[in-house]
């Protein structure tokens, strides 16, 4: 692999850049793997990374049916947070949240990852016990939260003039969440992909798994793909909002469905915002990337959906909801809109799990997946590997839902 | 926004229903007398196709009757709606 | 003015006689009615009006619409908005621009040292460093350099209106196929919305020299929109952009320009039966090196500079092209008198008809231009053969350029039908089965003008015969234009480093043989690796070049290496316009009890509680601080009598000969066993064995009863109901209706309760043994018509008397003045809750957290263990076969009598900084004890009471003492007295 560094463009300015070898290599497929994960994304790219490089399994196939880091890492908001309610949660995502903080380093990749702070805008009281109740729970784990005041909330984010004392919710308080981060998400995918391939994983793209495949013995034996079949005595699926879609060919049934949800940015403007702004009261959030644009999520689409744009009606209300907060943007102008389709459990929180089937594994029901993409991708490859979920991953079995064991993150915040 | 014709209304937006989830099976008569696997699998796990899936919808906004409309997860498109399940 | 040559005497849709003042880049300029920014800026000799984003190179205006790549400006004053195309810009008197990107101007920009480090930053180059020792280090200055124009700092002045529409037909644009589209449609009776986002209706036909019909082009024109005009069927919006298709035909329209004061803008929704996308084409730029210089043009922006604007965008030009379309455009150049001094054409053969269109210039079949010179301005361009040899230099100022045509498919592709490269036009074409949406015209590849009127009428017939009209007889018009063949040329040898695929985001031709050299090789990686087609224009100009350019190199088809999806919008706009008039209370509206005005008044604090009401938290006296406050009102129920606006609370009346057995269904325990005029308490679940919702439900008649909700989810239980009746049991005679705004209540709560309602004047018998707990009672109170329930919510004797909404101020205002002598005090939700946690009452949100079931609430007593069945009593026994420890409800008292608890706190096993084994649920100063106290959820709460648990908090351990969850008449005799 070769190393990134200031030093390393100057050297290779030299050359115009013509020394740059390929970030992952394209090689045959081969019909026999120690393990097949489906789905380059974010959760599927950093699996092979930490099974090659926590497990020393390398004999790894990742299969894309599109191009790598297509799926939902290549169009979310990449909000990156820990403000979570539960035992069960919080741990989990603190520690994602640090593997996200050294991993510009351990991919020798920069993924302009920036510790930019959430800011909760509590407009009713019930939000503000909301986030009493996280703040007193996440200080257990080490995620902080600390109230400030409307004066200090208007100082740091001048252009949130709105929710004043006359308007229709007045803002109430608001919570600081220094952890947040957002960063690049091209670039995750990518230095996740260069990582593993050069410690041999192979990643194979533009090959579209067809079915799984079932051993003699029931067992998982490997997939069908669009370019035949390929074995493995393990298969983890990690293909959002399709976990069904492939499970249903060997009768597995998984309380998933699939829904959508919505994001647009804005044109690209001067620095106007340098934290990411949460609204749970109106349902909408926000921050603005390096390129200046603002990046704005909201509301989910009702009902299934295996769409990539969201309905004109629900996006409506999230751009009426950010207006609330922030009139000035009314002169703002709409760049790019779509949708993510993710597969929501029934319990809403995610499935990081071994399944009835013999070595397939699913990982799924992310919704806000991407900030759980270090330490779910570590979590998936401890499953691969040893048959055994890592103890961060442990709570998120399906063998939750044999006795209705939910995990039920109530009044989960808005971001995602 | 869906249009979503109404059996008794006619063709109305989506905006005057209110989405009530994936159409499961009929609710066992005697749940007692159903497995603890059976009856997780019917009260967890919805149908979740690429193509047309059944679901509730509620004309809150119109006349009150709870409906069951067939969409298509990919298009939208609606091919059935029908009163009651 | 004038003097200087640019424009032309006469000619041009301009109106000479109406100069405007505008002023650019701190400079004065004058220009003409009819004049957008970018026409007014040539006819004022500005050829250097940008810089570009990341090298801050000069460039110039290239296109004529909402193409244009190079030029952006903000407005300053009053239309303050910033990254508008120049070329979209109507030309209004004051107008003030600013280059974005440029600083302090675009002739002087200090970012220009950029063009220096250019070697430095290729594609990508951000992922490579800026790592040691932060990113944060550097992110700053990027963020600083990135972004365009300034944010809008002020909300605008006026509003966007909205507007709902339906039609049989929309057709967006109102260019030669749109306005032939129109003109059948509207003539068979249809409702038809013809949607253009230019100024004026004509599209191509206002740039190019054409005819129609023996005729300028133009002429035929004017007739359409007149004769549109007069059709009571059609409206025709111009200046108006159908920004997205959506699902079920739902279609976007924004207008810019209503001719209404204060209006900032119209936003048409508009349901449409089918859809004609007559958008036209978007015409690319060619690549080689230097072909962002100030001076460099596409060739139909030339051409419309000429014809539309009468303006020369160059004293010498140099034509640039490898298809027909170019030959007419150096036409109309040289007929404006510019000198065209070559037709480059890298094919060889030119075909004869584009001569001919051109004749008399000066042809050099299979050459390119290789490079271009000058800095702020174009000097020369360098032209070799395309197959190498002698290369020449050729004095010029405008190089108009032409790399072909691609249908604007945008719209047809956001509605989600296919589309796919047609190897003739080199270019995506529509390709999807005949559905709701259609393309026509030079956006379905219809590039000559009479294909297109014939595509357009065409279109519009199918959409008639689909929607069942009959489609009228009308022979099209005759219409001349050059036939349309391309080679396409994706890049010129030798193009690299600065020759831009992307001109708005500065990728060049060396920045995609970075990425696909580095493995970025799908064009995905391509576009998101380089930025390529992510600016504002969404790659109007360079997508397909670039997906070319990747083609080329990749020995692919075009095709095969695939376009990107569309998304809307199809150009920028503002958010405003998207939420209309949803501001305030239309976006979240108020719900008011009939006495919110007298709470006001009497200086409460209005919370918003469940489902949006507004009711009173707590009525602060003068001088009084909040917890004095709290317990003031608190007090005075225990001690005295109290009285609070329970018109919130949720209601339903459930009626039928299956009502009871319903009840039965749907709550926990058993309603058909009630008496007439009495009530029960029932836990309602879910089918998950989650409680929903609590309450209590009077029998009112033998098959009639009321039931009570709690405020906040009135709505779902409500759903929840009829869904359970509608679905799972339509067969059963049950009607449900919300009666929470027929009935407002005020209810009288205390030890003197009894007596204010006597006081009040009524005439139920108000004996215990007449009106005992838990009954209804109808009759009259201080002569107003009155149900009386005898509910607790704060374990009082209480009455709550409803009576209809408009009642209820009299209501009122007549408890307040029988009740004076008894020291009535009205009191708020706060003082509510300590009572109710005093009492150990539920309440949802705290002790109902969405986790708790019934048992854990210990509330085993109401799971009716006869019944076989009811809602949520499968789940609950399941999840209870598992045995694992479960969170129960204690209360607790701290050991500190004066220490209070924050709400939430989590409670761990010796204070412990480790996994919590419960939560606080409430913790109020106590009225009776004179001490905080609280209740909790505590993993085996119930063994533990007696012993001691720890709430732990960031600054250190709070000790309690568990005790049952009631601290105020466990047996309940007060609340029955
Ligand atoms: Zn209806």
């Amino acid at each position: 692999m070769q190393r990134y560094s200031f030093l390393s463009l100057c050297r290779h300015a030299l050359g115009q850049h013509r020394g740059w070898a390929p970030v992952w290599r394209t090689r045959p497929l081969r019909d026999r793997y120690s393990a097949i994960i489906v789905g380059a994304g974010g959760h599927g790219l950093a699996a092979a990374y930490h099974l090659a490089k926590d497990h020393g399994i390398t004999d790894v196939a990742v299969l894309e049916a599109g191009w790598l880091g297509g799926g939902n890492v290549a169009r979310n908001t990449v909000t990156i947070r820990s403000n979570y309610m539960r035992d069960e949660s919080i741990p989990f995502y603190v520690k994602s949240v640090a593997m996200y903080e050294a991993l510009t380093r351990d991919l020798n990749f920069n993924l302009m990852h920036s510790r930019r702070t959430m800011i909760d805008v509590l407009q009713t009281w019930g939000m503000v016990r909301d986030r009493r109740r996280r703040r007193l729970i996440m200080d257990i784990y080490g995620s902080t939260y600390r109230d400030i005041d409307v004066a200090e909330l208007r100082r740091r984010i001048p252009a949130l003039t709105g929710g004043g004392p006359g308007s229709r919710l007045p803002i109430l308080g608001a919570a600081v969440h220094t952890d947040a981060a957002v960063n690049r998400h091209d670039a995750v995918a990518w230095g996740y992909a260069r990582a593993a391939d050069a410690m041999g994983v192979e990643i194979h793209q533009q090959t579209p798994v067809r079915t799984l495949l079932r051993g003699a013995d029931g067992a998982i034996a490997g997939v069908e793909t669009a370019r035949g079949p390929v074995r493995a005595p393990v298969v983890a699926l990690a293909v959002s909002g399709h976990t069904t879609t492939l499970t249903e060919t060997v009768g597995l049934r998984l309380p998933l469905r699939t829904i959508n949800l919505t994001a647009f940015v804005s044109e690209p403007v001067k620095p106007v915002v340098d934290v990411v702004v949460n609204c749970p009261d109106l349902g909408v959030y926000l921050s603005q990337s390096d390129k200046g644009e603002l990046v704005i999520g909201g509301a989910t689409d009702l009902g299934q959906s295996f769409r990539r744009d969201i309905k004109q009606s629900v996006f409506e209300d999230t751009v009426a909801a950010m207006l609330e907060l922030f009139p000035a943007f009314r002169r703002l102008k709409l760049m790019r809109q779509w949708g993510g389709h993710l597969d929501m459990a029934h319990d809403a929180s995610p499935i990081v799990s071994a399944t009835d089937i013999a070595g397939l594994i699913v990982s799924a029901g992310w919704w806000g997946g991407y900030k759980a993409i270090p330490a779910g991708g570590a979590g998936l490859a401890h499953l691969i590997a040893t048959g055994r979920p890592d103890a961060l991953t442990a709570p998120f079995g399906l063998n939750r839902f044999r006795h209705l064991d939910y995990v039920i993150e109530t009044g989960t915040t808005t971001a995602r | 926004m869906l249009v979503l014709d109404c059996p008794f209304c006619g063709p109305r937006n989506e905006s005057e229903f209110a989405y009530g989830g994936p159409a499961l099976a009929p609710r066992p008569a005697d749940p007692s007398a159903v497995s603890d696997a059976d009856w997780v699998d019917w009260l967890t796990v919805p149908p979740n196709p690429m193509g047309e899936v059944e679901e509730r919808w509620w004309h809150l906004r119109g006349c009150g009757a709870w409906l069951t409309v067939r969409r298509h997860t990919v298009t939208h498109a609606v091919t059935e709606v029908r009163l009651g399940r | 003015m004038g003097g200087n040559g640019w424009r032309l005497a006469e000619g041009g849709r301009i109106d000479r006689s109406r100069p405007l003042r505008f002023r650019f880049d701190g400079r004065d300029h004058v220009g003409f009615h009819g004049d957008t920014l970018a026409s007014a800026l040539l006819a004022n000799g500005v050829r250097l009006s940008a810089r570009s984003f990341k090298y801050h190179r000069p460039r110039g205006i290239m296109g004529a619409g909402v193409e244009e790549p190079a030029t952006l400006v903000h407005l300053a004053g009053e239309l303050a908005s910033g990254n508008r195309p120049a070329t979209t810009l109507r030309l209004s008197d004051g107008l003030e621009a600013w280059p974005v990107n440029a600083w302090p101007s675009a002739r002087l920009d200090i970012g220009a040292v950029n063009q220096m480090i250019a070697r430095l930053i290729p594609a990508g180059f951000y992922y490579k460093t800026f790592k040691w020792p932060d990113w944060h280090l550097y992110e700053p200055a990027i963020r600083r350099a990135a972004g365009l124009a300034p944010a809008p700092a002020t909300p605008p002045d006026g509003a966007w209106e909205a507007r709902h529409a339906h039609a049989d037909i929309l057709i967006a644009g109102a260019g030669p196929a749109g306005l032939m589209a129109a003109l059948v449609a509207g003539r068979a009776g249809a409702r038809v919305i013809l949607a253009d986002e230019g100024i004026e209706a004509g599209g191509s036909l206002l740039t190019r020299r054409l005819s129609i019909a023996g005729a300028p082009a133009l002429d035929w024109v004017t007739a359409a929109v007149a004769e549109l005009a007069a059709l009571p069927n059609v409206m025709h919006l111009q200046d108006a952009a159908v920004w997205a298709c959506r699902e079920h035909n739902l279609v976007m329209v924004e207008e810019r320009a209503p001719s209404r004061p204060a209006i900032l803008g119209r936003s048409w929704r508009v349901r449409a039966g089918r859809v004609i996308t007559a958008t036209g084409a978007i015409e690319r730029l060619m690549v080689f090196e230097g072909n962002d210089q100030p001076g460099v043009m596409l060739a139909s922006a030339a051409q419309a500079y000429v014809n539309r604007w009468a303006v020369r965008p160059g004293r010498r030009a140099v034509v640039f092209t490898n298809n027909d379309s170019a030959y007419a455009a150096a036409a109309d150049l040289a007929r404006a008198g510019v000198e065209v001094a070559a037709i480059v054409d890298s094919r060889d053969p030119v075909p004869e008809h584009a001569r001919a269109a051109s004749a008399g210039l000066p042809v050099l079949a299979g050459h390119v231009v290789r490079s271009t010179q000058g800095g702020r301005a174009l000097r020369a361009v360098t032209v070799a053969p395309l197959a190498g040899g002698g290369a020449r230099r050729i004095d010029c100022d405008l190089l108009a350029v032409s790399g072909g045509w691609s249908p604007a498919v945008h719209l047809y592709s956001q509605s989600r039908a296919p589309i796919a490269w047609d190897d003739r036009l080199a270019a995506f074409l529509p390709a999807g089965p005949a559905g709701p949406v259609a393309a026509a015209g030079a956006a379905d590849g219809a590039l000559e003008l009479g294909v297109a009127l014939a595509d357009g009428a065409a279109k519009a017939r199918a959409a008639l015969a689909d929607l069942g009209f009959a489609p009228p007889d009308a022979a099209l018009p005759e219409a001349e234009d050059l036939p349309y063949g391309i080679t396409p040329l994706w890049t010129v040898p030798g193009a690299g480093a600065k020759a831009f695929l992307d001109i708005q985001n500065d990728v060049t031709v060396a920045d995609i043989e970075l990425a696909l050299r580095e493995g970025y090789s799908s064009i995905e990686h391509v576009k998101r690796y380089t930025t390529g087609g992510m600016g504002l224009d969404q790659g109007k100009t360079g997508n397909v070049n670039i997906i070319g350019a990747v083609a080329e190199r990749l020995g692919k088809t075009p095709g095969e290496v695939g376009v990107t999806t569309f998304r809307p919008p199809w150009t920028p706009v503002e958010f405003g316009a998207i939420a209309g008039r949803r501001s305030g209370p239309v976006v979240l509206p108020y719900r008011h009890t009939p006495l919110t005005d007298w709470h006001m008044d009497q200086g409460a604090v209005i919370y918003e509680a469940g489902a949006r009401w507004r009711r009173p938290g707590y009525y602060p006296r003068l001088g009084e601080a909040f917890q004095d406050t709290v317990n003031r009102e608190a007090r005075t129920v225990r001690e005295g009598v109290g009285i609070y606006d329970g018109a919130p609370l949720g209601k339903y009346e459930i009626k039928g000969r299956d009502a009871a057995r319903f009840l039965d269904w749907i709550y926990t325990n058993v309603f058909s066993s009630l008496t007439v005029g009495n009530g029960r308490y029932g836990l309602m679940l879910t089918d998950d064995g989650l409680i929903l919702d609590d309450g209590v439900s009077f029998r009112l008649a033998e098959d009639r009863f009321v039931m009570s909700t709690s405020t906040g989810n009135a709505d779902a239980v409500g759903q929840h109901m009829e869904k359970l009746l509608q679905i799972e049991r339509p067969d059963w005679q049950v009607m449900i209706t919300n009666v929470t705004s027929q009935w407002a209540n005020a209810t009288i709560c205390g030890p003197k309760a009894r007596a204010v309602l006597q006081a009040m004047g009524t005439d139920i018998d108000m004996s215990p043994a007449a009106f005992p707990f838990m009954s209804v009672r109808d009759g009259r109170v201080a002569g107003l018509p009155a149900r009386v329930a005898r509910v607790s919510f704060t374990g009082e004797l209480s009455f709550e008397v409803n009576v209809r909404p408009r009642d209820l101020p009299a209501l009122w205002a007549a408890a307040m003045t029988a009740g004076a002598p008894f020291g009535i005090t009205p009191i708020g939700s706060e003082a509510n809750h300590v009572l109710r946690v005093e009492k150990g009452f539920l309440s949802l949100g705290h002790e109902v957290d969405g986790t708790a079931d019934p048992h854990d609430l210990g509330m085993s007593w109401v799971m009716a263990a006869a019944k076989p069945d009811f809602i949520g009593k499968r789940s609950v026994d399941l999840r209870r076969a598992s045995g694992r420890p479960r969170r129960e409800l204690v209360g607790f008292r701290p050991l500190d009598p004066d220490r209070q608890v924050p709400e939430g706190a989590p409670l761990t096993p010796g204070g412990r900084t480790e996994a919590t084994e419960g939560f606080v649920t409430a913790c109020v100063w106590s009225v009776v004890e004179g001490r905080w106290l609280g209740l909790a959820l505590l993993q085996d709460g119930r063994a533990r009471i007696g012993t001691r648990a720890h709430v732990r908090l960031p600054g250190g351990v709070i000790e309690v003492e568990l005790c049952p969850p009631v601290f105020h008449d466990p047996k309940g005799e007060r609340l029955r007295s």
